[in-house]
């Protein structure tokens, strides 16, 4: 019996014929099925670690996880046909969010494909938009040479999810290990990686922020490298620029850094999107000016000269303008950057001073950044919140069972107190997994990130039932950091199946639940847009907490404020997985809000509308 | 208005789908795509002629080059370029009709390749404007099928596509030697095996 060539690439080359470390592999989501029981069979031989999800949706998902908190390429498997097809939104979030996956689908077998056959699904026409790139492997010899451009084409430039397709027959051959040549990475005829980005663009974007009267850095998540977001710290820091965050790029600039504004965009800070609106220099890493990012196009940064860097050439004035457009990878145009920095300087300055043109407007966003903090939900923050809390009680219609126990037992406990709270527990290292909704948003406003990789959110996509499963992979690739999952009870149910994985792994996840009984976001929509018509958003939930217990996990729930800091300080010191249901208020809303398509000067700051930051912005 | 873009392609299964697909999928407006094979069979090449302005087709140019497959895109709109486009037509005619036709036809230099009792086929190579010029004049006569290929495009004199064919054929050539000698290497002194 001869080793499967699949099988030697993932772990057991021999040393002189490994192929880069980089693309090594020690870990396989994955899911069972008929068209892989070859696979399966090697896997069972090999020795290498597979976690078995409880949907494939979960594996994908988890690999994703793996390889956005790690940097290393994250793998999964799943037989043909439901198989395959439940690995497509998980591969969409990958690609929108440029995250190195290789999954691997079984197929039929090359004389079945066409037929309608058993399980059979064309997984590569489905999947080429939502792939960097698919391969759908004829002959069993073509394998190693797929295998090695699947991984490199993964990784490398803008990282992205690449499927391979094992028709039965493929999977199955036998090849004689002399047989087997691992071909050179660059082999890839159209392939061509960006690197250093053009040195006369470079200059002149060192020139405009030197001279720029109110800059403003604005990071992305192709800076989560760690060399890269090294340079864009220290950048930064060089020359004391405010700076704001996308959602994939939280933990690049720490939350620690004193010109730090926070995220940018629809529910971003006040801060962050008024110096978007004023600034004269907008630098631009590794972002891609999503819609939720610059709202209406015309009002966003428009009087900035737009410097873009980004390693996809295809992203330069894709959505807005690129005065000075430099294609490259980050961490080398951000390096070159800092090399040229002090003949700029001096040039601009002079040795005789008045060097500092930039003052004023670091004392403005400073200001603002004072006078409207994100409301952390323990009355700190601006005007309106403090009637918010538990607020809204006696609104929206039925109650679930759990909801109505409680109901007039006192004030509600607010989101953002609890985000609050477990942020505040948490030691280093850790990680934070989100789903996707309100709690998603409160986590980006309010969670202080300090490493880049360590806040792991779906953000183009915006997939719910992603958190869970991602978790998952985050532990895996972390075994000894503490890996906490906010979820809100809409997303944990989109993939509540992976408590099992949790279980039989034994990862010691800890999940809190931000249990406001509705879909939030929608309803949050819904009520400022639709008349308060919920309209199918309202949860009746089960006892989230007993189905954590069911499956062997510690289980809590919290319905009272006093409850809260002892149970979790309980939850996060035992060494297993636990769930803590927390019941919240349930009309609360995320502020700031810029309405889809509006600029700052629709922003809603708090519950009492957007009049007060009109007024405000005046000035 | 129309821009026309060459595509220079990794001869691989589904290309055209991915090309296609692209198109689809980001909203672009696409007029005719041709594909044939190159003077080497590892590369296909493609003509596209798109319905999208210089600033929307710059952005399709810089996604299609992000198509693994895709070696080397180029937009030749304001280039000198040979643009011709081959059209079949399929006139309903009566035998005392046929004269009429065929003079017509060989004013715009085409050739009359079919001839039935009831149809007369034409075919006509140029460029958009000249075939539709002579399908409108053939209209009146009644028109039973018009095939038509989409345009073809090539530059005029050294400037194309060349260089970056012989490049990506050198680097794609060079692997599979590679592969080659390392599969001729005796089994006891293999470097790239399993």
């Amino acid at each position: 019996m001869r080793p499967h060539p699949l099988v030697g690439r993932l772990g057991k080359a021999p040393a002189r014929s490994r192929p880069g470390r980089s693309s090594w592999v020690e870990v396989i989501f994955g899911y069972p099925g008929g068209a892989v029981l070859a696979l399966y069979d090697e896997l069972y031989r090999s020795g290498i670690r597979h976690i078995l999800t409880r949907h494939e949706q979960g594996a994908v998902h988890a690999a994703d996880g793996y390889a956005r908190s790690s940097g290393r390429v994250g793998v999964c498997l799943a037989t043909s046909g439901p198989g395959a097809t439940n690995l497509v939104t998980g591969l969409a979030n990958a690609m929108m969010d440029s995250v190195p996956v290789v999954a691997f689908t079984g197929q039929v077998a090359t004389s079945a494909i066409g037929r309608d056959s058993f399980q059979e699904a064309d997984i590569t026409g489905i999947t080429v938009p939502i792939t960097k790139h698919n391969y759908q492997v004829r002959n069993v010899r073509d394998l190693p040479e797929v295998m090695t451009e699947a991984f490199y084409l993964a990784r490398s430039g803008r990282p992205g999810p690449v499927l391979v397709d094992l028709p039965k027959d493929v999977s199955t051959a036998e090849i004689a290990a002399d047989e087997v040549v691992w071909p050179q990475e660059s082999s890839l005829a159209g392939y061509r990686l960006p690197r250093r980005g053009a040195q006369r663009q470079i200059r002149a974007a060192v020139r405009a922020l030197v001279q720029a009267r109110r800059p403003l850095l604005y990071v992305g998540g192709g800076v989560a490298g760690t060399k890269a977001a090294l340079a864009c710290r220290s950048l930064a820091e060089e020359l004391a620029l405010p700076a704001a965050s996308t959602l994939m790029g939280l933990g690049v600039i720490p939350a620690q850094y004193p010109l730090y504004l926070g995220m940018l965009g629809m529910h971003g800070t006040v801060a962050a999107n008024r110096a978007m609106a004023q600034c004269d220099v907008l630098l631009a890493v590794g972002a891609r000016f999503d819609d939720r990012v610059t709202g209406k196009l015309e009002a966003f940064a428009p009087h900035a000269t737009v410097i873009h860097v980004d390693i996809d050439a295809a992203e330069i004035g894709k959505n807005v303008r690129a005065h000075i457009p430099i294609v490259g990878d980050a961490g080398a145009v951000l390096d070159e950057m800092l090399r040229l920095l002090p003949e700029y300087r001096e040039a601009a300055c002079g040795p005789e001073g008045e060097e500092d043109l930039a003052r004023p407007w670091r004392l403005r966003v400073l200001a603002w950044k004072r006078q409207f903090p994100v409301d952390a939900g323990d009355g700190s923050a601006g005007p309106g919140d403090s009637t918010k809390v538990g607020g809204s009680a006696g609104v929206g219609g039925a109650r679930g069972p759990a909801m109505a126990a409680e109901a007039g037992t006192g004030p509600r406990l607010r989101p953002q107190t609890v985000i609050q709270a477990v942020a505040g527990r948490v030691p280093d290292p850790h990680f934070v997994v989100t789903d996707v909704g309100q709690h998603q948003m409160w986590a980006a406003q309010l969670w202080p990130v300090s490493r880049p990789r360590s806040f792991i959110s779906s953000g183009g996509l915006g997939t719910m039932g992603f958190g869970l499963p991602a978790a998952v992979g985050v532990q895996v690739a972390h075994p000894g950091a503490r890996v906490v999952l906010l979820s809100g009870d809409g997303s944990i149910q989109m993939n509540i199946q992976e408590l099992g994985t949790v279980a039989s792994e034994r990862l010691p996840i800890k999940i809190v639940i931000l249990n406001n009984e509705y879909l939030g976001m929608v309803r949050q929509w819904q009520e400022l847009f639709y008349d308060r018509r919920y309209s199918q958003t309202h949860l009746s939930n089960p006892d989230f907490a007993a189905i954590a217990r069911a499956y062997g996990l510690e289980g809590y729930r919290v319905s009272q404020a006093e409850e809260l800091g002892p149970v979790l300080d309980k939850a996060l010191a035992s060494p297993q997985a636990a769930l803590i249901d927390v019941a919240v208020a349930p009309e609360e809303n995320v502020y700031p809000f810029i309405p889809a398509g509006g600029s700052v000067k629709d922003m809603i700051v708090g519950p009492s509308g957007p009049a007060q930051e009109t007024a405000a912005h005046a000035g | 208005m129309y821009r026309t873009l060459a595509v220079l392609v990794r001869n691989r299964t589904g290309v055209l789908f991915r090309v296609a697909s692209l198109f689809s999928r980001r909203a672009y407006n696409i007029e005719s795509i041709t594909v044939g094979r190159t003077e080497t069979p590892e590369f296909s090449r493609m003509t596209l002629v798109v319905g999208e302005d210089a600033a929307a087709c710059d952005q399709i140019c810089k996604q299609l080059s992000k198509l693994v497959d895709v070696v080397r895109v180029r937009d030749i709109t304001d280039e000198d370029i040979v643009a011709r486009e081959l059209a079949l037509i399929k006139v309903a005619a009566t035998p005392d009709q046929r004269q009429a036709i065929m003079q017509m036809a060989n004013v715009f230099r085409a050739r009359v390749v079919d001839i039935t009792n009831r149809t007369l086929t034409v075919e006509i190579t140029g460029t958009e404007d000249k075939v539709d010029a002579l399908i409108g004049l053939l209209q009146p006569y009644g028109l039973r099928e018009v095939v038509r290929t989409g345009r073809i495009a090539l530059n005029r004199g050294v400037r194309g596509m060349r260089g970056s064919l012989m490049a990506a054929l050198a680097k794609s050539r060079q692997a599979a030697l590679a592969r080659a000698a390392a599969e001729a290497t005796p089994a006891g002194q293999q470097v790239a095996r399993l």
